[in-house]
């Protein structure tokens, strides 16, 4: 009876991993398809029954994708130092902040923090027409620090930080008071290597918010040598309306290096956009 | 202790104010300034010169503009469509593979990566799948014997049904990674127990775990629900809002009307009812949780 019982969830288990295992490869078919058609010549494309391997490889694609005209070596150091300085800019103040309203009592916190709340609901699409004016008076146009500065004093990083300071016990904080710990101290040594995992959270969230960001860099960058990866990418398919095979190489080379990213570190995205319930 | 005190009231503002100084400059400034610019007509290309004070006028002017009705419209049929399908597909995956799967960690990767990949990238490489002549999801079509298959994006019948397909494809990854999360939740006792009353697979899912996630759904709701109504990459690239404007949505009527005919007050206005309507769905949504909660 147990052992029939086992018998059966073993075969519907071995049964559903291969239904869902087919239902994977489908989802994840697009991406096979760019990855086959990257590689071969325009004449091939849309031959029928699909050639998901070409029997014709063509590399030069890719040459034209990274050296040639628009090339995509200038857009990804441009997404990397946008990324990179808006993401270590988001954690500082962010948990700075965080800290301040989870663990210090000051006049108009609770006012402040009110504020802040109210602010989140706020959509991106209201700040997008004032920032644009904002920005042009002050020169930002067509300046990386147009993407970057709006990145860096988020008012959802400093909600996310201040929760997770705000389960860290007191007791610790009254032991190194007591020991003659500075409020820097009590933050930077003691409070923010506890939140390790809350950081890795939240730089999970930057990171892939602001690697993908469209919307602003379209607003806000002019010249082709500051466009991120989508921009330039988006600039490939508007100068290359029908070379789809170029275009797929161009896409490759946009998704290939965050696919891998994300598939090594896996249970960190995952565990991230979970616990959050963020979405971006 | 009074210095003390004060000694903490210091550090928290310090603490504070390199956040605060970013935030009221980029979101509380912009925030007010936008509430004046709605009752201005604003014509940028002539800079402040261009300020003529309208009151209400601009929000009288949507409600006869047609493209910004269809863009409502659209946006409506896109929420109503793509929140419950995603939410239903990742339910059902982050079911079998919690449960029913060997590979759990690898299949979970491959549902999850469309949601972390590039909409822009993601929308490029749709564009050609649903190519209407020589496209693969067509030869497709046709070798299954549809002589006539869809239009897709160049058809306007089609178009905004195509972009909501590659959307629910990618949000399908963030919904069963947050159902996965909320199953770790329900005990297996529960389970156990329905088991023993011979209660079958099917009714768990129905009877438990279903009731249960209502926390986990009604967060993805509110989240989707938000995120789908400011929906505007997918469509700036895969259609510009074509073909005959099937496909506008109000995100993408903001950037048309602030950044290609520089009517910044009208566009504000805009954004204005974008936020509203929001807002509330957030009440109602919250309300209808509450009340639930209390039948309970």
């Amino acid at each position: 009876m147990n052992l029939s019982l086992r018998n059966r969830s073993i075969a519907i288990k071995a049964v559903m991993t291969v239904i869902f295992g087919i239902l994977a490869i489908i989802a994840v078919t697009p991406f096979l398809w760019m990855l086959s058609a990257s590689f071969k010549q325009p004449a091939d494309l849309f031959k029928y029954p699909i050639e998901w391997i070409p029997k014709k490889w063509d590399l030069d694609n890719y040459k034209e994708v990274w050296f040639g005209q628009y090339p995509f070596f200038l857009y990804y150091w441009n997404s990397i130092k946008i990324t990179v300085i808006t993401v270590v800019g988001c954690l500082f103040t962010s948990s700075l902040a965080g800290f301040a309203f989870a663990k210090l009592q000051f006049k108009g916190k609770e006012a402040l923090f009110l504020l802040y709340l109210a602010t989140m609901i706020i959509p991106s699409q209201i700040l997008l027409v004032p920032r644009f004016v904002l920005f042009d008076k002050l020169g930002l146009i067509n300046s990386h620090w147009s993407i970057i500065l709006p990145g860096v004093f988020s008012v959802l990083g400093t909600f996310m930080m201040r929760q997770f300071f705000s389960t860290l016990p007191n007791e610790i904080l009254e032991a190194a008071r007591v020991d003659g710990a500075g409020y820097w101290r009590m933050f930077w040594r003691i409070s923010l290597p506890l939140t390790k995992p809350a950081l890795v959270t939240l730089l999970i969230l930057t990171f892939t918010w602001h690697w993908n960001e469209y919307e602003n860099p379209l607003i806000f960058l002019r010249d082709n040598d500051l466009y991120t990866i989508p921009l330039g990418l988006t600039n490939y398919v508007d100068e290359n309306s029908t070379n789809y095979t170029l275009i797929m190489a161009a896409s490759v080379s946009a998704l290939l290096p965050l696919i891998a990213i994300v598939a090594i570190f896996q249970k960190w995205f995952i565990e991230g956009i979970a616990s959050s319930g963020v979405k971006g | 202790m009074n210095r003390n005190k004060r000694a903490e009231t210091i550090a928290g503002y310090l603490f504070i104010l390199p956040n605060f100084l970013g935030v009221f400059v980029l979101v509380l400034f912009p925030l007010l300034f936008s509430l004046v610019m709605v009752f201005t007509d604003w014509d940028y290309l002539q800079g402040f010169a261009g300020v003529t004070w309208v009151g209400l006028d601009n929000f009288v002017k949507l409600f006869s503009d047609e493209y910004f009705l269809k863009s409502l419209e659209n946006n409506v049929i896109f929420t109503v469509v793509t929140v419950p399908c995603s939410m239903v597909i990742g339910l059902v995956v982050a079911v079998v593979l919690n449960k029913f799967v060997y590979l759990k960690n690898l299949l979970r990767v491959l549902f999850f990566l469309p949601y972390v990949s590039s909409i822009v990238a993601i929308s490029i490489v749709w564009t050609v799948l649903y190519n209407s002549t020589d496209g693969p999801i067509n030869a497709a079509l046709r070798s299954l014997g549809i002589s006539h298959p869809p239009g897709w994006l160049a058809d306007p019948q089609w178009a905004l049904i195509a972009i909501m397909i590659m959307v629910i494809w990618t949000y399908t990854g963030y919904t069963m990674v947050l159902y996965m999360a909320g199953l770790q939740g329900i005990s297996k006792d529960l389970y156990e127990a329905a088991s023993i009353d011979g209660a079958t697979n099917l009714r768990s899912f129905f009877r438990i775990t279903v009731p249960m996630l209502k926390p986990t759904s009604f967060l993805i709701s509110v989240t989707l629900m938000i995120s789908t109504f400011q929906v505007f990459a997918a469509v700036a690239v895969m259609t510009k809002g074509g073909p005959i404007n099937s496909t506008t949505v109000l995100a993408y009527r903001i950037y048309i009307e602030a950044f290609q005919n520089y009517k910044m007050g009208y566009a504000a206005a805009m954004s204005w009812v974008l936020f509203l309507i929001i807002f509330v769905i957030t009440i109602v949504q919250w309300q209808g949780q509450k009340r639930w909660q209390n039948h309970f």
